[in-house]
């Protein structure tokens, strides 16, 4: 009784220290530096110790389930800290550690500009009220904490409110956010009328003879709800818009770790709270994860917003744990329980990779942005000679989100194919198809990927700077370079202990999954895993040495033949003329050809000007614009018909509101009338 | 003693051979158009003599332009040495999946388009916008085409497969011969023959390789060239012994070993005739015609995954 009673203490400081931070930086608002200094270290802190509270509790194998005692009937706020909540918390708190290191230099240049303190606030409410949305217990508790979790984000996409475009995709995140919770209030309700409390332990034994329908609108309102949250086309729209306008640490922090609180919720109530998903939940969302990861990886390609680019790979790598995750439903659903852990761990592995190389990414962005204070692609150009340490950290980045071995993305896609592969023996011949749809699309996925980092990386780094904000840039400062090289060491570091790691994940998959006495289909050992006796076998630490490995013998054989040879230094072959910076390959330029080739799901538009010297014979054009865009399909055809109708339904209930005292008293006559008549039947 | 002789024959055996498979083809393909053409063995010249020569660096390239030949280089080596040659014994089991193998090689083309890109040049970086395109869109049809494989021997790893396929009665044969199809469209396609490239063109309007490497002299260009005749053998490699792997070695002694190395080199020398062959009967096709042609080998993927599930 005792250690539980230290564990629930030692998480209420946690969360005490966040609101410190929080309070704190209020206070000090009126002083940018000490209102930076406090939010941050206070942020710092709680992350660290949720970060060791997470792994403790991983460690020893105690979930410890503790409540505060509230006046409410239905409201208890409750937590059950089991290992999929303590998996979460430790990403969450990862990513915030090195997300505020990177935070207190990053934020110096909003002095004087935008309110310190009012940052401080919201970042440590947000990071608090993460953890508390993957620790609560209690659907009502987790409501709260999950609009709390909302708002503070919404405020830090607005944060640097003087930009029009900031606030536009601040309103669009909040009404996105909002639709989304409508439905997972819908979900939770659900819940209630079969078990009869929002309480997860009584839920979830509640629902184990609930009808089929009821089990179906649950989850079909919760992956609406929840697909919001992560992003699952087509309801991203806000996500490519929110992300790049936050500062870029929280955009870390949102499409890092925040996006990720819709499929924890997905595997909760999906695989735990929904005891035996009927197959058709795995094949659907095996369907959105495979749509959601070409098209993601599509519309990045044709994105030149440094941050929008990276946001819509946030939406392509929810995809691919989508993938890993509708694997697992399949599995579950046939009762093969030992695939259903394969497919988990894949899905959770990419979730913590994931975490790491975006935030390392969208950290990589800020830097740059911060020295060339734009995120037009097209305009920086040459930053590698300007900004050697910040390239090469995204380098790791762009890598490591491309699957390339030996870093940590290449793992975690090589597990969600090792799952899809397992799978495709043992379903129908529908689900067999969707199965090989689904592993042609993340290998297509995987391929566009590493065309969309060429093409970010090469357009930002490499070449001639295309602007003269790039000539000005210098080396990002010390806690930005910190913040990046702790999470693009974890990249290397995630990618090299994959057999260890993914024992770990596995204890949690068969943790979340009830099975402990299977024979496992994913064996690890400290240096390599294997699938289903052989099917598969991977070692990523002689991946990783191989590649030194190779790389030193052939610099050091070659160096050593040819250390004659001299290097001239000379200019790039210009064909004569004089090479400028807009001769060089734009980002536009690099994913045109793509954009040509899947014109029939992308839709670009040309829109072309011309104003001429002489307005009646229009021979001689003075200039000549072009305008080169996506059609957006999502709105029109999605978006505005469900907000007519909304209206039309408004206008339709509009009658009853004649605006008489005496009508609404005959209402509630009737109302009163029908009650009573109801109850006596 | 022997296995280790077995295991260096094993590591520098694509290294070594690789230039006179891109000098076969092209003598071949000489032979084709009515010229007599340059030895097989010119490309082993050319690299030699591509060693001696000083080199001319861009101003406006970073360490990436000077890393890149030696780390994808690396990666053949890495790959020449992972996947089944001449026996199904000595390769290295830590490596021998083919989704490894598939994405170090996507590892190099990373690091090819990105030397591309880095000088700034106009042609380096439409050509890296090209590679990116075919490589990105031929990924599927080969990962599919050896899931086939990998599903008929029931595992990922490819000596595993070149045994059970070996085993396999001539019945079961109608996806591999599919999945084969689907795998020639890949070889063109990732080594940048007809109908995607023209490997012996620097005209602008066609070339996908020869104009990312375009900057390059010297020793790098060396590197560069025997990386890509690597690949290429790689490629072929691949192709005969998953798909066609009658007559290698499955026991470690002299006999077998080097009988599988004469009929290892014999599959692969009609191989390259035949690819010789096939680009000099076929026109080059217009760039945007390519990806018709990559969904084709995906759809022959599909029919053969049909065939086996």
């Amino acid at each position: 009784m005792e250690t539980i009673f230290n564990i629930s203490n030692s998480f209420y400081i946690i969360i005490t220290i966040f609101i410190i931070g929080a309070i704190g930086s209020l206070i000090l608002r009126n002083q940018d530096k000490s209102a930076n200094i406090w939010g941050n270290t206070l942020a710092l802190i709680g992350s660290i110790f949720g970060l060791m509270f997470a792994a403790a509790i991983l460690i020893s194998g105690t979930t410890p389930v503790f409540n505060i005692p509230s006046t409410f009937p239905l409201l208890s706020m409750s937590f059950n800290i089991d290992y999929l909540s303590a998996f979460f918390m430790l990403i969450i708190c990862l990513i915030a550690i090195l997300c505020s290191i990177y935070a207190f230099d990053y934020s110096k240049h909003f002095y004087k500009k935008y309110s310190l303190g009012t940052l401080g606030f919201f970042y440590n409410i947000f990071i608090a009220s993460m953890i508390l949305v993957v620790t609560a217990h209690n659907a009502l508790f987790f409501l709260i904490v999950w609009e709390i979790m909302s708002l503070a984000s919404y405020f830090l996409v607005i944060f640097e409110r003087q930009k029009s475009e900031n606030i536009e995709a601040g309103s669009i995140y909040f009404t996105m956010t909002h639709i989304g919770t409508a439905f997972i209030i819908l979900s939770f309700l659900l819940m209630y009328s079969v078990a009869g409390s929002f309480d997860f332990e009584v839920i979830k034994n509640g629902l184990i003879n609930a009808p089929e329908l009821i089990k179906n609108l649950i989850f079909i309102t919760a992956l609406i709800g929840f697909g919001t949250k992560a992003g699952i086309i087509p309801f991203h729209i806000w996500l490519p818009k929110a992300h790049p306008a936050a500062p870029s640490h929280v955009s870390g922090l949102m499409s890092g770790v925040m996006i990720k609180t819709g499929i924890y919720m997905l595997v909760r109530i999906g695989l735990i709270l929904l005891p035996n998903p009927p197959l058709w939940w795995g094949v659907l969302i095996l369907v959105l994860g495979s749509v959601s990861s070409v098209l993601g990886v599509l519309y990045a390609l044709a994105e030149h917003d440094i941050k929008k680019l990276l946001a819509y790979h946030s939406i392509e790598n929810i995809g691919i744990i989508l993938l890993g995750l509708g694997g697992a439903f399949i599995f579950t659903s046939a009762h093969l329980y030992v695939f259903a852990a394969l497919g988990l761990v894949a899905a959770l592995y990419h979730t913590l990779n994931h975490a790491t190389f975006k935030a390392l990414l969208f950290l990589g962005a800020g830097s740059v942005i911060s020295e060339t204070h734009t995120r037009n692609m097209e305009e920086y150009g040459g930053l590698i000679k300007y900004m050697p340490q910040t390239a090469f950290l995204f380098l790791i980045g762009s890598m490591a989100i491309s699957a390339l071995p030996p870093f940590n993305g290449f793992f975690s896609e090589w597990l969600t194919f090792q799952t899809l592969f397992s799978a495709i023996n043992q379903f129908n011949v529908f689900t067999k198809y969707i199965l090989i749809f689904s592993i042609a699309s993340l290998a297509f996925t995987g391929g566009l990927a590493a065309a969309c980092f060429v093409k970010a990386f090469g357009a930002t780094f490499l070449a001639r700077p295309r602007s003269e904000e790039v000539k000005h840039a210098k080396e990002s400062s010390l806690s930005l370079l910190i913040g990046m090289t702790g999470l693009a060491a974890l990249t290397v570091i995630l990618g090299f202990l994959a057999g260890p790691i993914s024992g770990i994940l596995k204890n949690i998959a068969n943790n979340i999954l009830n099975i402990q006495n299977l024979e496992p289909v994913l064996s690890t050992q400290t240096s390599s895993v294997n699938i289903q006796n052989n099917f598969a076998y991977v070692s990523m630490p002689v991946v990783l040495l191989l590649i030194i490995l190779a790389t030193a013998i052939s610099t050091g054989f070659i160096f050593l033949f040819t250390r004659n040879n001299k290097v001239k230094v000379g200019r790039t072959w210009d064909c004569g003329s004089n090479l400028t910076p807009r001769m060089e390959i734009t980002a536009t330029g690099f994913s045109r050809s793509f954009i040509t080739i899947f014109k029939g799901i992308l839709r670009p538009q040309q829109e072309v000007e011309v104003e001429y010297h002489d307005e009646k014979s229009k021979y001689f054009p003075k200039t000549n614009a072009i305008t080169l865009e996506l059609r957006d399909i999502y709105m029109p055809y999605l978006y505005n018909p469900f907000q007519s109708i909304v209206i039309k339904f408004a206008h339709i209930v509009k009658k009853i509101q004649v605006g008489h005292v005496n009508a609404y008293i005959l209402y509630i006559f009737v109302t009163l009338i029908s009650i009573l008549f109801i109850l006596a039947i | 003693m022997e296995t280790i002789l077995f295991f260096i024959i094993q590591i520098i055996l694509i290294p070594l051979i690789s230039p006179f498979f891109i000098g076969l083809t092209r003598k071949v393909k000489a032979r084709m158009q009515n010229r007599t053409g340059a030895s097989p063995f010119q490309p082993y010249k050319d690299l030699w003599k591509l060693f001696h020569k000083d080199e001319v660096i861009s101003v406006d390239a970073s360490w990436i332009f000077k890393a890149a030949p030696y780390i994808i280089f690396s990666t053949t080596i890495i790959i020449g040495a992972s996947i089944p040659l001449i026996t199904t014994l000595t390769t290295n089991s830590y490596m021998g999946d083919f989704l490894v193998i598939v994405y170090l090689i996507a590892l190099g083309t990373f690091f090819l388009a990105l030397a591309g890109l880095d000088t700034g040049g106009a042609f380096g970086g439409f050509a890296s916008s090209r590679e990116m395109v075919v490589s990105a869109l031929t990924e599927g049809g080969l990962i599919l085409s050896l899931l086939i494989l990998a599903l008929i021997s029931h595992s990922t790893n490819l000596t595993t497969i070149t045994s059970t396929i070996s085993s396999l009665s001539y019945l079961n044969f109608a996806p591999v011969i599919l999945a084969f199809l689907s795998f020639i469209i890949s070889i063109l396609a990732e080594n940048n023959r007809y109908p995607f490239d023209n490997p012996a063109t620097h005209l602008e309007l066609t070339m996908i390789h020869e104009a990312m490497i375009l900057e390059y002299s010297g020793k790098k260009l060396a590197l560069m060239e025997w990386a890509s005749a690597n690949k290429y053998l790689i490629f072929i490699a691949l192709g005969v012994n998953l798909f066609i792997p009658w007559g290698i070695a499955t026991s470690l002694n002299w006999v077998t070993t080097l009988t599988a190395l004469v009929i290892f080199l014999t599959k692969v020398s009609v191989f390259c005739i035949l690819i010789a062959t096939l680009e000099s009967s076929i026109a080059k096709l217009r760039f945007f015609k390519l990806p018709s042609l990559l969904f084709t080998s995906l759809v022959f993927c599909i029919i053969a995954l049909g065939l086996i599930i």
